[in-house]
């Protein structure tokens, strides 16, 4: 079967053949073709199962408004499901399939469901898949989702790239039909920045798809004719195989170009797609109209489209859908479609025109349309053979677009249809077919005049080329009274007039109402061709007008994006890249492992050759700091410097505790507040001179603590003279801790750092390595003698290698967070688990530290009565009574013998670790009333990870309470 | 979204961070104001469909706090000012 159905003309370049598959059977088509004119031309009208119903459907339209003809296109990780065969541009190879049906689109063995309709009505999976509820999700879900749904993913990664790209414009044209080609040339031709965009590959819009002339030439040509002048514009872009996809706020409007789709693989270094923010203060929509059909029974078998889609394969692509054809129609135009085919050959068997009475009351066909039943005006019943119908109900003006600020669109009775409201986004006017104007000089002169008035244009408009400006003859026939099958309204959802009258039957007559119980107007087209025939017939049988009953609107995509547009370069590491520390490569050289901390990249431990365990590693860190030196990466913590001579009473305000009182060369740690009195942040802050200070942060709060502090400081105390700066990228810090970590530092620190030279919770200037800047600040996270050391980030990496190989007769090891926490841990320092923000400074022992003496963010709210009850949660620390017991982060504190339910909860783990110095599972937790019970026994319970161990309630201070090693 | 700064001009809505009601200027004194005024001005908002004052925060630009007088319903910007000089002309100082 070779193009049975081509006939002569359109625009489709016979010379050259294209070759494709569908469902795996070979077929040929021309450069020009779309999958669907290609598939019509070669007699195929089956494409596609509905929904619900798997009943067999064929293209309804010729466009994106297309709610049957979904297929997968292409294989492999270039597999796109429910792509709509309309618009799917031919290319040599393409590879396209039917999608849900099984086992094959000509024997769908769920068209069973067809049969089984009256269960299938709106609203049965709500009445139907209630009880039990257990079976929704193991059972019905995975049935329905199986039976009733579109195409399916590949799961491989997409091969392709996806670009995002960013335009500026003075005028948006969307829609390159008669209105904005006239649009774009008056605007082009008086040098304003224009871009046009229209969805299909070739401009002109309805033009190319109708036999038309305008000023004397075919349509086609004369819009070909502006395409080629707005080309040689310097300040015109023109943009075929582009969707606007919405109107945003303030000029901003998206585009999805689709750059490579109509070819077998994207030119190497092109993307497949492009998604464009087009930023402009005027845009004119012309987005033309899109056809609606009439609902009578069978009215969804393959053959049967709209009158305009059928004219327009004939037309434009030189196909035939049907040897023997009718036309059913309630206006003008619909006779347009019986005269071109006429004129081309076809045989038209009959025109009913609604407007004398006639109507189509049902169809017989079951994989395509054999045959229509029509009853005449004067009752006499036909059958008539055709294997084509077209139908016109009409066209709807594409509002899309304009409602997407909330704009309600109007009636329009002269047109039978919406069209825009006065109250769509600023800056947007709608020209041409979408403003209702439908003949084709309405559009030409609506075009060239919005393009006027947007830019306020006073210069010589181009002429209007001549046109036919007929009226739209119009009598509004929404459904064919007739039978008691089924007459679609929404083919997509299978929505029949039946679901309607349920809907109303059980009193979901608002349109949103009906919308949602009826699923008119959902899935990829959301109702372009259904939805005022659906809110029509609601009108009817409410006794209400069409206005009165209302529309729902449209919001954006205009048409379906693929996730990969959204996602542009966002993919894989790209979507969150990490930070590599300072101390990375020498890391990876020694095969650490790594911990995502954020953004960050960090050192969660360094396995030494022969460590086949995690934890032989931590240990092994941890024992090694303790014994005599470690030294670890902490340049993700946030460091801010804070100048200006009221630094010290700025910090007085944004942390509990006081730090105008530090003396210079001394640091202090600091616990920050949120207003509401939950412990924020904390860390340590440095004096570094009269007016500076540095502070750190937690790694995770760097970035909102900087925020936080620029809106006190902006907000709320905006004469405070204090200056802040984000240094956290300039240095890289690292912490040296253990006994031996003056005598290693003391080999590269040029400076005395002895006991008195430099005491404990000292900080300074210092210089290393015979002069390059550092600091130094004396503190400790872990308990021991420590130290945290920084230099400029690019000599990070050197001072770790100097710091190793120097002090390399102490043995010097570096350790990671893993060996930090248990450290930190041993300590009762609190970190991530505790400042959970739900936990004041009362809550983790710290409560002292909030002082009353000055006003501070937090300080007060940090007074309420709950926050404050004594008996609240304490921070305590927890060991099992079995050194072998096990602890889990997360378990829950119960009493012995009480039941495990959330009355009996006394509060949860937030950190456990295993210490090799207790020789056992330690844990820090949040008990209620925790300071009366240290020394008790209590359960630390899991649920979920199912322990239950029996703990003992200590004081969080595991190690060295007195803090003897930290002064030494 | 698009956010006429005052000193930077027309910037995209992205470069920024969406605080909320510019009323958290108006922060009490904490040494003279309990615990009710701050439970006012730290939950209590009104959610006007309409004209809103709210507090951007320039964070991929000049790390200006602005205050932008916004409607909620049409996303409209009618004014847009360095959140300084609001607290400046609320009596704010140091």
């Amino acid at each position: 079967m070779t193009q049975s159905h081509r006939i002569a003309g359109g625009q489709i370049d016979r010379s050259k053949t294209l070759r494709f598959t569908f469902d795996g059977i070979p077929y040929q088509g021309h450069p020009g073709d779309t999958l669907a004119s290609a598939l019509l031309a070669n007699g195929v009208r089956l494409m596609g199962r509905s929904f619900k119903y798997h009943r067999p459907r064929g293209p309804l339209s010729a466009g994106s408004e297309e709610p049957n003809a979904l297929v997968e296109l292409r294989t492999g990780g270039r597999q796109e499901p429910n792509t709509r065969a309309t618009v799917a541009e031919l290319f040599d190879g393409l590879e396209a399939n039917s999608q849900n049906r099984w086992p094959s689109l000509r024997f769908d063995a769920l068209s069973i469901n067809d049969r089984l309709n009256t269960f299938f009505a709106a609203g049965f999976y709500y009445k139907t898949f209630m009880w039990p509820k257990a079976f929704w999700e193991k059972v019905y879900e995975p049935i329905i989702r199986r039976a009733a749904g579109l195409g399916s993913v590949s799961r491989e990664e997409d091969p392709d790239a996806y670009d995002k790209g960013f335009l500026h414009c003075d005028l948006l044209v969307i829609g390159a039909g008669p209105a904005g080609l006239m649009a774009a040339l008056t605007a082009g031709r008086a040098g304003k920045r224009v871009i046009l965009a229209d969805e299909d590959f070739a401009l002109g819009g309805r033009l190319n798809a109708e036999t038309l002339t305008v000023g004397g030439a075919a349509g086609g040509d004369w819009a070909a004719g502006v395409v080629a002048e707005l080309a040689t514009l310097a300040n015109v872009r023109l943009m075929a195989r582009t969707t606007v996809i919405g109107a945003f706020d303030h000029g901003i409007y998206g585009a999805v170009e689709r750059v490579s789709d109509h070819l077998a693989v994207p030119v190497i270094g092109k993307p497949r797609q492009v998604l464009w923010r087009i930023y402009s203060k005027r845009a004119i929509l012309a987005a033309g109209a899109i056809e609606r059909p009439i609902a009578f029974e069978n009215n969804d078998r393959p053959g049967i489209m709209l009158a305009g889609a059928l004219r327009a394969y004939a037309n434009r692509w030189g196909v035939k859908a049907g040897e023997r054809v009718a036309v059913f129609t309630n206006n003008d135009d619909g006779l347009r479609t019986a005269a071109d085919l006429k004129s081309k050959g076809v045989e038209v068997a009959a025109v009913i025109d609604g407007r004398d009475g006639a109507e189509v009351i049902d169809t017989s066909g079951r994989l395509g349309l054999k045959s229509i039943r029509v009853r005449h005006s004067n009752g006499r019943i036909e059958d008539i053979r055709v294997d084509a119908l077209g139908v016109s109900g009409g066209w709807n003006p594409n509002v899309n677009i304009h409602s997407h600020h909330r704009s309600r669109p109007v009636w329009d009775a002269a047109i039978a249809g919406f069209v825009p409201g006065n109250d769509g986004p600023p800056g947007l006017v709608v020209a041409g077919a979408a403003a209702g104007f439908l003949s084709t000089h309405g559009a030409l002169r609506t075009g060239r005049d919005a393009a006027i008035a947007a830019l306020g244009l006073t210069g010589a408009a181009p002429d209007l080329p001549e046109a036919e400006d007929a009226p739209v003859c119009i009598t509004p026939l929404w459904h064919v009274n007739h039978g008691k099958g089924r007459a679609w309204i929404d083919q997509q959802n299978d929505v029949t007039v039946k679901d309607v009258k349920l809907a109303k039957q059980e009193n979901f007559t608002s349109v949103e109402h009906m919308k949602r119980y009826t699923t008119l107007g959902m899935a990829t087209d959301q109702g372009k061709t259904g939805n005022v025939i659906g809110l029509a017939v609601m009108a009817e049988l409410t006794g209400r007008s069409i206005p009165e009953t209302g529309t729902t609107i449209y919001r954006p995509p205009y048409t379906p994006v693929a996730m990969g547009a959204l996602a542009g370069r966002s993919r894989g590491k790209d979507f969150k890249p990490y930070r590599l520390t300072p101390s990375h490569h020498w890391a990876t050289e020694q095969g650490a492992v790594f911990v995502e901390v954020g953004n960050w990249l960090r050192t969660q431990w360094v396995p030494k050759a022969g460590e086949t365990e995690w934890r032989q590693s931590v240990d092994r860190e941890v024992l090694a700091t303790r014994k005599s030196v470690g030294i670890c990466d902490v340049t993700t913590l946030g460091k801010i410097d804070i100048q200006g001579t009221d630094a010290g009473a700025f910090l007085d305000r944004v942390y509990a505790n006081t730090f105008s009182t530090l003396a210079v060369g001394k640091c202090r740690y600091g616990l920050m507040l949120r207003e509401d009195g939950i412990v924020y942040d904390d860390g340590t802050t440095a004096r570094m001179g009269e007016h500076e200070y540095v502070m750190t942060t937690t790694t995770a709060n760097a970035v909102t603590v900087f925020r936080h502090l620029e809106f006190c400081r902006q907000c709320l105390w905006p004469d405070m003279d204090v200056q802040l700066i984000s240094t956290t990228e300039a240095w890289a810090q690292f912490s040296v801790a253990g006994p031996n970590a003056r005598k290693l530092l003391e080999k590269l620190v040029d400076q005395d750092i002895s006991d008195a030279a430099f005491p404990y919770m000292g900080a300074g200037n210092v210089t290393v390595c015979g002069g390059l800047r550092a600091r130094l600040f004396r503190i400790s996270f872990s308990g021991e003698l420590a130290y945290e050391i920084a230099v400029p980030t690019r000599y990070g990496d050197a001072l770790l290698r100097e710091m190793l190989a120097r002090g390399a007769e102490y043995e010097p090891i570096v350790y990671g967070t893993e060996a930090l926490g248990v450290m930190r841990i041993e300590k009762g320092h609190v970190a991530g688990g505790e400042l959970n923000g739900q936990s004041t400074a009362l809550h983790m022992g710290l409560g002292k530290m909030v002082s009353k003496k000055k006003d501070s963010i937090g300080m007060v709210l940090s007074q309420r009565e709950g926050l404050a009850d004594p008996d609240g949660y304490r921070l305590v620390g927890v060991k099992p009574v079995d050194p072998n017991g096990r602890l889990t982060a997360g378990s829950h504190f119960l009493a012995i013998g009480a039941a495990p339910v959330a009355a009996n909860d006394g509060g949860w783990l937030t950190s456990k670790v295993y210490s090799p110095h207790i020789g056992c599972d330690i844990a820090l937790g949040y008990l209620k009333g925790g300071n009366a019970k240290i020394g008790s026994r209590m359960r630390a319970v899991n649920l979920v990870g199912g322990t239950d161990t029996e703990v003992e309630i200590v004081s969080p201070h595991f190690f060295d309470p007195d803090g003897e090693r930290l002064r030494g | 979204m698009i956010i006429h700064h005052p000193i930077l001009g027309p910037r995209d809505a992205q470069e920024f961070v969406y605080l909320g009601d510019a009323s958290l200027i108006d922060r009490p004194d904490g040494m003279t104001a309990g615990v009710e005024a701050f439970h006012e001005y730290l939950y209590q908002r009104t959610n006007p469909a309409g004209e809103h004052q709210e507090l951007w925060y320039h964070e991929q630009g000049d790390r200006s706090w602005l205050v932008i007088t916004r409607n909620t319903v049409t996303h409209e910007i009618t004014k847009v000012e360095l959140a300084r000089d609001v607290a400046r002309s609320r009596g704010r100082s140091q």
